[in-house]
C-alpha cells in the first residue's frame, strides 16, 4: 500500500531525512516513532504530497507522489496537530467545504454520518471557532475521512488533547482501521505506538535505525534504541 | 468540470470567511476612503489641479488598499496551516491560483464601487460619456494587480514580516501595470482621443497577459518550501 524508497531530503545543510526505505502492508497500523526533529513530519510531509524529497520515492495505493499528487491525495487522509478548519466555519461549513473539494457523491449525507460518528451532530452549526481542542481534532478526523481515503497519515494527532480527548479520538481512530484501512502514524509516545500498532518504525536523525513487529519489541528495548543513538 | 467547481468552492468559502469577519474588506475600504478625503482637503474640488492629479490619487488609493487586502487573505490561510489543508485536496495548484485571483479581484472590485461615486463626488469629476471605459480601465488594472499580487502575497506569507515584504516585492514589478491604468485612467477624464486612451490600454492588456500567464506557472512552485 505504501513503499518509501530512498528518500532523502534536506533543508540547505540541514539533512532531514537520509535514505528511508520502508513498505506498508495494506490494513497496517504502523507507527513512526522518533524524538523531536527526527524527521517523521518531514516524512509524512512527503508522503502527503506537501513537500518533494531531495532524493528518492514513494508509492502510495499504486501511485507515485512525484508522477501523480493528485491521484495520491485521493487515496490519503491527513490528520496533524493542526486541524486544518476554518474557525470562522461551522463544523458542517467546514465538512461541506473539503467535501466538495474531494467531490464527495451525496455529500450531506455523508457529512450526517460522520457528524454522528465524531458526536458533534448537536454543534453542527456552531463556529469551529467555539470548539475545544478535542472537538476539533475529532472534527479533523471527520475531515481527514470524508472522501473514504484507503490510507490515514497521523501526524501527531494526539497533540495537547487531555486524556478524555485521547481516548475518543483514540476510539473513533480505531473505527477506522477496522474498516480494513492502512494507518501510519508519528509519535514520540512509546507506550501508545506499543500497544496500538502493528509494527514500529524507529527514526533518529533523518535514519531508520528499526523496523520491527510490535509483538517482537518491547518498551525497554525501544528506549535503548533511541537512547543509544542519542549519545 | 471538477476544476471548475473546486475554483467556485475555494471563492465561495473565501467570501463566506470576510462576510463573516468583515477584516479585508473593512481595512481596504477604510484605507481608500482615507486617502480621497485627505487628497480633498489638499485641492480644491472642480479645480483643473483635481482633474489631472484624481486619476492618480485614485490608483493609489486603489492599489495601497489592495496592498492590505492581499496580505490579509493570504495571512488568514496561513493561520491553522488552512493553506495546507487545501493543499492536501486533490486540486490542481493552478486552480488554486485562480480561485485566490478571483477573490481577490471582488474584494478590490467592491472597495472601487464604493471608492470610485465618493471620488466623483468629492472631487466633482465629470464622468459622463467616459464610464464604461473607465470601469473597463478599472478592471483591467484590478485583474493584472491581483494577478502579480496573489503570487507574491503567497510568497510573501511564508516570510516573517509578511506586510514589509510584500509592497516590496510587489510594486517594482506591477509598475507597467500602475503607469499604464493611471495613464490610460488619466486620458480618459481628459477626454483625450480615444486612438491615444487605447495606446496605454493595450499595454496594460498586454502586461495583464504576461504577468497573468508568468504567474499562472509559476504558482506551483511558490506553493513549495
Amino acid at each position: 500500500m505504501i513503499k518509501v524508497r530512498n528518500i532523502s531530503k534536506s533543508f540547505a545543510s540541514n539533512q532531514a531525512l537520509q535514505d528511508v526505505t520502508f513498505q506498508i502492508q495494506k490494513g497496517q497500523f504502523v507507527t513512526l516513532l522518533g524524538v523531536n526533529g527526527a524527521g517523521k513530519t518531514t516524512l509524512t510531509r512527503i508522503l502527503a504530497t506537501l513537500t518533494r524529497p531531495t532524493k528518492g520515492t514513494a508509492q502510495i495505493a499504486g501511485h507515485w507522489i512525484d508522477k501523480e499528487p493528485i491521484a495520491v491525495r485521493r487515496q490519503i487522509g491527513v490528520m496533524s496537530h493542526f486541524s486544518f478548519l476554518y474557525g470562522d466555519l461551522s463544523a458542517e461549513e467546514n465538512l461541506h467545504f473539503y467535501g466538495k473539494m474531494y467531490a464527495v457523491q451525496n455529500l450531506q449525507q455523508r457529512i450526517d454520518e460522520l457528524l454522528q460518528q465524531v458526536n458533534l451532530q448537536t454543534r453542527r452549526y456552531e463556529l469551529v471557532q467555539t470548539f475545544s481542542r478535542g472537538m476539533q481534532q475529532r472534527l479533523s478526523l471527520a475531515r481527514a475521512i470524508i472522501h473514504r481515503p484507503n490510507i490515514l497519515l497521523l501526524d501527531e494527532p494526539f497533540a495537547g488533547l487531555d486524556v478524555n480527548a485521547h481516548k475518543m479520538l483514540n476510539d473513533l481512530l480505531h473505527n477506522f482501521i477496522a474498516h480494513d484501512s492502512t494507518v501510519l502514524l508519528t509519535t514520540h509516545d512509546i507506550d501508545y505506538a506499543v500497544k496500538n500498532s502493528h509494527r514500529l518504525i524507529i527514526i533518529k536523525d533523518g535514519r531508520v535505525i528499526a523496523d520491527e513487529p510490535t509483538a517482537s519489541i518491547t518498551t525497554n528495548h525501544i528506549k535503548n534504541l533511541l537512547a543509544d543513538k542519542a549519545k | 468540470m471538477t476544476g471548475l467547481k473546486q475554483i467556485l468552492t475555494i471563492v465561495q468559502k473565501d467570501l463566506i470567511l470576510e462576510m463573516r469577519s468583515k477584516e479585508i474588506i473593512v481595512s481596504m475600504l477604510v484605507f481608500s476612503l482615507i486617502v480621497v478625503a485627505v487628497f480633498n482637503f489638499i485641492f480644491d474640488p472642480g479645480s483643473e489641479q483635481i482633474r489631472t492629479t484624481a486619476p492618480g490619487i485614485l490608483w493609489i488609493a486603489i492599489i495601497f488598499a489592495s496592498n492590505l487586502g492581499l496580505s490579509r487573505s493570504f495571512a488568514r490561510e496561513h493561520e491553522n496551516a488552512h493553506m495546507q489543508g487545501i493543499l492536501l485536496c486533490p486540486v490542481d495548484r493552478s486552480l488554486l491560483y485562480i480561485a485566490k485571483v478571483i477573490g481577490n479581484i471582488i474584494f478590490i472590485t467592491i472597495v472601487e464601487i464604493i471608492s470610485l461615486p465618493v471620488m466623483v463626488v468629492l472631487f466633482d469629476l465629470d464622468l459622463h460619456g467616459v464610464l464604461p471605459l473607465l470601469l473597463l480601465v478599472l478592471f483591467l488594472g484590478t485583474l493584472g494587480f491581483a494577478g502579480v499580487g496573489t503570487l507574491f502575497s503567497t510568497i510573501s506569507a511564508n516570510t516573517k514580516s509578511r506586510e514589509v515584504m510584500l509592497p516590496i516585492l510587489l510594486f517594482p514589478v506591477t509598475i507597467p501595470i500602475i503607469l499604464a491604468a493611471s495613464k490610460s485612467t488619466s486620458y480618459l477624464l481628459a477626454g483625450r482621443d480615444i486612438s491615444q486612451i487605447w495606446s496605454w490600454m493595450r499595454i496594460l492588456i498586454i502586461f495583464d497577459v504576461i504577468f497573468l500567464v508568468v504567474c499562472f506557472l509559476l504558482y506551483e512552485y511558490v506553493l513549495e518550501e
